[in-house]
């Protein structure tokens, strides 16, 4: 091992604080250079990240994509987080995204270094091309929806400031809502088709692996009300044009929803997806 | 060489008195030559504004130059003494520098943080330019006063935000929408201000402008104006769906537009959002529209309200500008002083030196075994060549020419003086 993982972890969380501490600072009082600083822990503990994932992965216990435990899981979903902010942030440039985001990112890394983090062998059920499709698809669908809850906040704050007329130094500093109401939109529109893949494909390994596509499992509830959510907010921009608020809250109900269907659904229920993470 | 600023201004002066001795036009080239005749005045620049009347010059007793100048404008104006004296300030040496450093950095307009005056000076320093009346001092001393004023619009926010009304609707309106050039609005009724934001909008690069007036004439009237579209009042209602800012000001006793209106008009927008600017007074749009969802109205005290915020923060900013203000008459200064003759000499007979000492230990390096007789003459040699160089210009330098101060700086910039300082 040419060097610890679990260290890279810890530091690739340090990275994550101090970019957290800088982005809500930004809130306040933000300039060039903390918004450059708040890129550069990001940027620093996105690499440190990933270099802990190439770490489990060489680990002679490990060689399978570190996805698999709980601690690994909830990793790698701010992975995804941080690597769609960075997409974003180039793309957009919006200010302030960090401040909504980065302490998202901390604050799942924070639940995930608080798991276990032996790396055991995979679990034969898990051995399969699936996983990493199956997994890979869910992750990636959440970090959109991660995205869009951030922005939705966004929204809200500064639609309340145009409507109560309260224009202050934070107001300027925000985007316009036109450009965050449809960032919203493109991202929900992104990860709702991600959420099905997943869904799908989870159906098909399970018929493989376990010989039926839905048994009702807790996950596989709380999967499907997040996806009825994101759906009913996709169906009611389309057919009936809401945007804006609406859908700004909607977007917030959804990675509750998230939220719940990972840490809550993992932590509280017994599933047959938390009997591999055991 | 002595700075000295004497003007009156929006802060001193009512526009009566303004008026009565402004340099408009034809004035200003005769008051220039004039100016520049005296024996005192070296070099003069008139800056004369609707808010200002103020003249830079480099003069050789201040004292005597200021009862010239003050003469002068008396005599070119007709305006008597006395009632010049009540409003004219005088500001000579750190005074006058910093007097100037503000008013470029407009931190001394009607309206602070207004860019205008950096143009309107600049102007009167080419004027003077162009015609040789300016020389080693306001030359240097009006580019320092571009680049504070550069400096202070790029390190605090003064002339970030709107202060007049309808820039704030244009502001606001960037808040709401993404990009305006794919917008469209429309200006119901006319009143002056809500005209002014039209076209603010135009300007800000909107799609098309509707008007739309009761009197059909008059809106015809201002859609060509505004290259617009105009609009028959009983029909601006059903506009109201493809447009994304109405404008209003249409001076009716009651309210236009009622919320039930426009709760139709968002139907048929599908909740595209919709931005009113109400800027009649008593108010022709419904309040509670604010209500709905994807609205926004502003009024005119809504308005006034975003504008006196922006002022107070315009006034905040300010004070980091002074601070940067003080600073930079401090680098002025140090300039100005090098401009002495004592301090150029030293400079000078330092860099010789240096080259000296440097190429002597190479010489005698390359020579490596030479006896000391050799060396004695070898150092003796660079020794001469160097002070006989440096004599004459030392010699000029320290004797009182008229145009000293010329020299100096010819010097320094030849000799690379001053490299390592801007």
């Amino acid at each position: 091992m040419p060097f610890n993982p679990i260290y890279l972890f810890e530091l690739a969380m340090t990275c994550y604080f101090a970019a957290m501490i800088v982005s809500i600072t930004e809130l306040f009082r933000g300039t060039k250079t903390t918004s450059r600083l708040m890129l550069f822990f990001a940027g620093l503990g996105f690499a440190l990240h990933t270099a802990n994932m190439v770490a489990r992965y060489m680990d002679p216990e490990g060689g399978y994509l570190p996805i698999a435990s709980f601690h690994e899981s909830a990793a790698f979903f701010s992975w995804c987080i941080v690597l769609l902010f960075f997409y974003l942030e180039r793309r957009y440039k919006l200010g302030l995204l960090g401040s909504f985001i980065v302490p998202l990112v901390f604050l799942i890394m924070l639940s995930s270094s608080m798991l276990p983090r032996a790396i055991k062998p995979l679990h034969p059920l898990l051995q399969s091309s699936w996983f990493g499709i199956h997994i890979g698809l869910a992750f990636l669908g959440n970090a959109a929806f991660a995205m869009a809850f951030g922005i939705g906040v966004m929204y809200l704050i500064q639609e309340r400031f145009v409507k109560s007329k309260h224009l202050g130094g934070l107001f300027k500093r925000l985007p316009n809502l036109q450009m965050l109401d449809e960032i919203n939109y493109r991202l929900i529109s992104i990860g709702f088709p991600l959420l099905t893949l997943a869904i799908i494909t989870g159906a098909i390994w399970a018929e493989n692996a376990l010989g039926g596509y839905w048994r009702w499992d807790p996950k596989e509830v709380w999967s499907l009300i997040t996806w009825l959510i994101y759906a009913l907010i996709l169906h009611v921009r389309l057919t009936s044009g809401w945007r804006g608020r609406k859908v700004a809250v909607l977007s917030i109900l959804g990675f509750l929803a998230v939220l719940f269907t990972f840490f809550g659904v993992n932590l509280f229920i017994n599933t047959t997806h938390t009997e591999f993470l055991k | 060489m002595n700075l000295i600023v004497i003007g009156l201004n929006h802060k001193t002066a009512d526009v009566e008195v303004r008026e009565k001795v402004a340099f408009a036009g034809e004035k200003l080239e005769p008051a220039l030559t004039q100016l520049c005749q005296m024996d005192e005045v070296q070099e003069a620049i008139v800056l004369s504004t609707c808010n200002r009347v103020e003249i830079y010059t480099n003069v050789n007793n201040g004292n005597r130059a200021e009862v010239d100048i003050k003469d002068f404008i008396s005599r070119f104006h007709g305006v008597s003494r006395e009632a010049l004296d009540r409003s004219l300030f005088v500001r000579p040496g750190d005074e006058g520098i910093r007097h100037i450093f503000r008013v470029a950095s407009s931190l001394d307009s009607m309206v602070v943080g207004e860019p205008q005056i950096l143009g309107q000076l600049k102007d009167a320093y080419e004027f003077s330019l162009e015609r040789k009346k300016t020389g080693i001092l306001l030359n240097r001393l009006v580019k320092k006063a571009i680049s504070v004023a550069k400096r202070v619009r790029t390190e605090t926010r003064i002339a970030e935000n709107a202060v007049s009304i309808s820039f704030a609707a244009v502001e606001l309106a960037r808040k709401i929408f993404d990009d305006l050039s794919t917008k469209s609005a429309m200006l119901l009724g006319a009143g002056e201000m809500a005209e002014l934001a039209a076209r603010h909008l135009i300007n800000a690069g909107v799609k098309s402008m509707l008007v739309s007036n009761r009197t059909h004439a008059r809106a015809c009237e201002l859609a060509s104006e505004f290259n617009g579209k105009p609009v028959k009042f009983e029909d601006f209602i059903n506009e109201m769906a493809h447009v994304d800012i109405v404008i209003c000001s249409t001076g009716a006793p009651n309210y236009v537009v009622l919320k039930e209106q426009v709760k139709e008009v968002m139907k048929a927008r599908r909740n595209r959002p919709i931005f009113f600017i109400d800027i009649s007074v008593p108010r022709n749009l419904d309040p509670a529209i604010n209500d709905l969802d994807n609205v926004y109205l502003y009024d005119v005290d809504d308005l006034q309200g975003v504008v006196d915020t922006n002022v107070e923060q315009r006034r905040q900013e300010a004070e980091k500008a002074e601070a940067i203000v003080t600073e930079e008459i401090t680098s002025f200064n140090r300039w100005l002083s090098s401009l002495d003759a004592v301090p150029t000499v030293v400079a000078l007979r330092e860099q010789a030196e240096m080259v000296r000492d440097e190429e002597l230990s190479k010489a005698l390096n390359k020579l490596g075994d030479a006896d000391e007789r050799t060396t004695k003459v070898i150092r003796a040699l660079a020794h001469n060549i160097v002070n006989k160089m440096l004599h004459p210009p030392t010699a000029t330098l320290r004797t009182e020419a008229a145009d000293k101060e010329n020299l100096i700086d010819l010097v320094r910039r030849i000799y690379k003086l001053d490299s390592g300082e801007e």
